[in-house]
């Protein structure tokens, strides 16, 4: 019998007239694909596609091609699902996946289009004219209250609601990925670019390595079910909690860090033993109800001095209703994941088939809590595959206060969107621990790059204010009369609120 | 609880919280507080600026259901004793005082705890000592459900949580290490079995420890089941030690049971769960 009926996805092909016979792919590769016998020899059946090799080629000599078998068709027994079949016969588990779901469920994002100032008022250059990005994240109080300044002006006056704000330049956070599911170069590399921004990193369920002190100030520390490196001192050195009860690529499902992954360093951060499984639960065990989450809200704030606290819920059918209460159990903000969101490993079942579009969620809790009249009291922080400044514009158009990336900030560190995060072997550097590896990302490169993706969505997202002929983002937030949707059906836009292109 | 030290005996029908100061006695580096209908966020800040300025130990009196106490509050040499029933999270992120209530607690005890310990006169609720990873629990008497959930150890820390009484469902659930100790000793529950069911599932770390026996049905399937050895003894007798000097039991009646031992069978319980795609 064949050991497997599974046949490689990709094929490698190497153009040996143009190498140079220097090895360096059989370096490169975090997956093992090459053997060197006077020139490099690949095995189709480890490659992943992640373009590693190809990246360092010196001679550009290596092409990764689909692996074109040709099945009889069947629009129901797609190539895939003959493959995963076959693979759980062959070894009884669950599929392991990672980063988003990548089914061709629909993009909304794709099917929404903005507005722009045309004749009857103007638009506004942002290039010359002030455009202002600064979002507050938190609490705002029921009503404004001012005192006379020093200058003949006014101001906010003092104890009024809005001290625990956290204040971003742009309205754009990193989303939550644990040291340990990426490395700590990555981890260095949010951290600084956060700080520079003046913009957030969140530490993820991983606990906060000694190195990342230095930007705490741009840090959000997130308190998960497995209260991974959570301690007063860890809860009292960033700038805002987050509680993470769900995460959009895996709603209700917890966390298994595999024990290879648990180094030394790990399991400091993280104060477990090295070497074994860090498991996070799939629920809070101290939260079963809005009542015990409101508890551990205040525990929280108890505990850190009043810090500002977050939730974080993957966004599921029932979203508003659990916003609402999230809201009131006293978050400062709500952080949804849409369906589409990055992972470092998930069951392939619950990534695909789990939770709904992050667009929806963000129209259908704004709207609740308005319509309950606490919308001022949270704030709501979209992610679940924000991609572009364009997809940032629309969940701001939509109700969202900010946006958080993990998968875009990823991918301008060198990710491939390759999905294989949950194997360990990252060529890239960025989901591994292993020292040979993790070494690939220079932390101050790293900042660069992120640096770099955020001040030019920040630019883009400037350009589409000036377009629509405001000045600030403030005055997108929760403006769905700038959006127009484009192919979707009555239904959906009507969820939106979100007028068909037209009308 | 005798009748004559039960502060609820006394303490009349609760009236509601009020966001007042609660009354303030200084006596050395003794400060005594009068919790009574005290708003929890004002008890507890006036027990952090009582350790602030140089209180080794605060006494607080009337307690009835303020959460939080001692929360995050580190220092070795502090100590706070609590008469009356304090309220949910007790001793949550605690790094180093001593606790005791001289009376009951509830829920969320210890609730990862880094170091301290707290001794409970009288019986607890429900997730005792979740995600604990230092530090001691001591009660009296009996405990509710999921004791001792995910605690672990880490280096030289070793959380230790030892109840004197019964526990139900899912005691030491997702154990990853730590001593976690049950004597079935001081229990008003004496018909019941000595634990519920869905003990020690998914434990992948740390040792429980049992006074009696336990029916497989009762165990996780992650667990091994042993009869604890000399080996064990020695690491048993220090808890059950100072579980008895601190609640006037007898040490040599404890001792004298037949301890049951559940251990991980894997540190990876889930390791071969995944095939990779």
């Amino acid at each position: 019998m064949a050991t497997t009926f599974i046949q490689p996805e990709f094929k490698v092909e190497i153009d040996y007239d143009k190498c140079h016979k220097c090895g360096r792919c059989v370096q490169q590769c975090g997956w093992g694909v090459y053997d060197f016998n006077g020139r490099p020899i690949p095995d189709d059946s480890k490659c992943r596609a992640c373009h590693r090799c190809v990246t360092f080629c010196p001679a550009h000599c290596i092409t990764i091609k689909r692996n074109e078998l040709v099945f009889r068709d069947s629009e129901n027994w797609s190539p895939s699902l003959r493959k995963a079949v076959w693979q759980q016969s062959e070894s009884g588990g669950v599929m392991l996946t990672s980063m988003g779901n990548d089914k061709p469920y629909q993009r909304i994002f794709d099917h929404l289009v903005l507005d722009a100032c045309q004749v009857t008022n103007p638009s506004i250059d942002p290039l010359r004219e002030p455009m202002e990005l600064r979002t507050f994240i938190g609490c705002k109080p029921d009503k404004v209250e001012v005192e006379p300044n020093d200058e003949g002006g006014f101001r906010l006056k003092s104890g009024t609601g809005m001290e625990n704000n956290i204040e971003l330049a742009t309205p754009l956070m990193f989303g939550g990925m644990s040291y340990g599911s990426v490395s700590l170069n990555v981890h260095k590399s949010l951290a600084m670019a956060a700080s520079r921004l003046g913009i957030t990193m969140n530490t993820g369920e991983g606990g906060l390595h000694a190195d990342l002190y230095p930007y705490t100030d741009n840090v959000i520390v997130q308190c998960a079910s497995g209260r991974f490196g959570v301690s007063a001192d860890y809860l009292n050195r960033g700038v805002a909690i987050e509680i993470k009860v769900g995460q959009g690529a895996k709603p209700g499902i917890g966390g298994h860090l595999p024990g290879e992954k648990i180094n030394r360093e790990v399991s400091t951060t993280r104060m477990i033993p090295q070497g074994t499984d860090a498991l996070s639960p799939a629920p809070h065990h101290d939260i079963y109800s809005i009542a015990d989450l409101r508890q551990l809200i205040y525990s929280l704030k108890v505990a850190s001095g009043n810090k500002p606290v977050g939730v974080k819920i993957a966004a599921v059918h029932n979203v508003a209703a659990i916003a609402s209460g999230i809201v009131r159990a006293g978050a400062d903000y709500v952080y949804l994941d849409g369906f589409k969101g990055g992972t470092g490993a998930a069951p392939q079942v619950i990534r695909d088939h789990v939770g709904i579009p992050i667009e929806i969620a963000i129209a259908v809790v704004d709207q609740r809590l308005r319509d309950e009249g606490i919308r001022n009291r949270a704030s709501i922080i979209a992610a679940g595959s924000i991609r572009s400044s364009a997809d940032m514009a629309k969940a701001i158009a939509l109700g969202a206060d900010a946006v958080a990336i993990g998968s875009a900030a990823l991918i301008a560190l060198g990710c491939h969107v390759c999905q294989s995060c949950h194997t360990g072997c990252c060529s890239w550097g960025i989901t591994t621990q292993k020292p040979e590896l993790t070494r690939r990302i220079d932390p101050e490169w790293g900042a660069e790059r992120l640096v770099n993706l955020v001040n030019a969505w920040s630019h883009e997202l400037q350009e589409i204010l000036g377009a629509l002929g405001v000045n600030a983002v403030e005055s997108l937030r929760g403006s769905r009369e700038r959006l127009r949707s484009l192919g979707l059906d009555e239904q959906t836009s009507q969820i939106l609120g979100v007028k068909a292109a037209g009308l | 609880m005798g009748k004559e030290t039960n502060p609820m005996a006394t303490a009349g029908p609760i009236e509601g919280y009020l966001k007042v100061e609660p009354e303030v006695t200084v006596d050395g580096d003794t400060v005594t507080l009068d919790a009574r209908g005290v708003y929890y966020r004002n008890l507890n800040a006036a027990v952090r600026a009582a350790f602030a300025e140089g209180a080794k130990t605060v006494n607080l009196r009337n307690v009835n259901g303020q959460r939080y106490i001692g929360n995050g509050v580190s220092g070795a040499g502090l100590r706070i004793e609590i008469d009356g029933v304090p309220g949910n999270d007790l001793a949550m992120f605690m790094d180093g005082p001593t606790v005791v209530v001289r009376g009951n607690a509830q829920d969320g005890v210890g609730n990862t705890m880094n170091a301290g310990t707290v001794y409970v006169h009288g019986d607890a609720g429900d997730v005792l000592g979740y995600g604990m990873r230092g530090g001691k629990v001591f009660v009296h008497g009996d405990v509710g459900y999921r004791v001792g959930i995910h605690m672990k150890a880490y280096e030289n820390l070793v959380p230790i949580m030892c109840c004197g009484g019964k526990a139900r469902d899912f005691f030491g659930e997702y154990m990853a290490g730590g001593v976690l100790v049950l004597l079935g000793h001081h229990t008003q529950f004496e018909s019941q079995p000595l634990v519920g069911g869905f003990c020690g599932s998914g434990m992948h770390g740390g040792v429980i420890f049992l006074r009696g026996e336990v029916e497989p049905w009762q165990v996780g399937k992650e667990c091994g089941i042993f009869t604890a050895g000399e080996e064990d003894m020695k690491t048993l007798r220090p808890v059950v030690e100072e579980w008895c000097s601190e609640f006037g039991e007898d040490p040599s009646a404890v001792m004298s049971g037949r301890f049951t031992k559940l251990v991980p069978v894997s540190h990876r319980p889930y390791g071969k769960l995944y095939t990779n795609m």
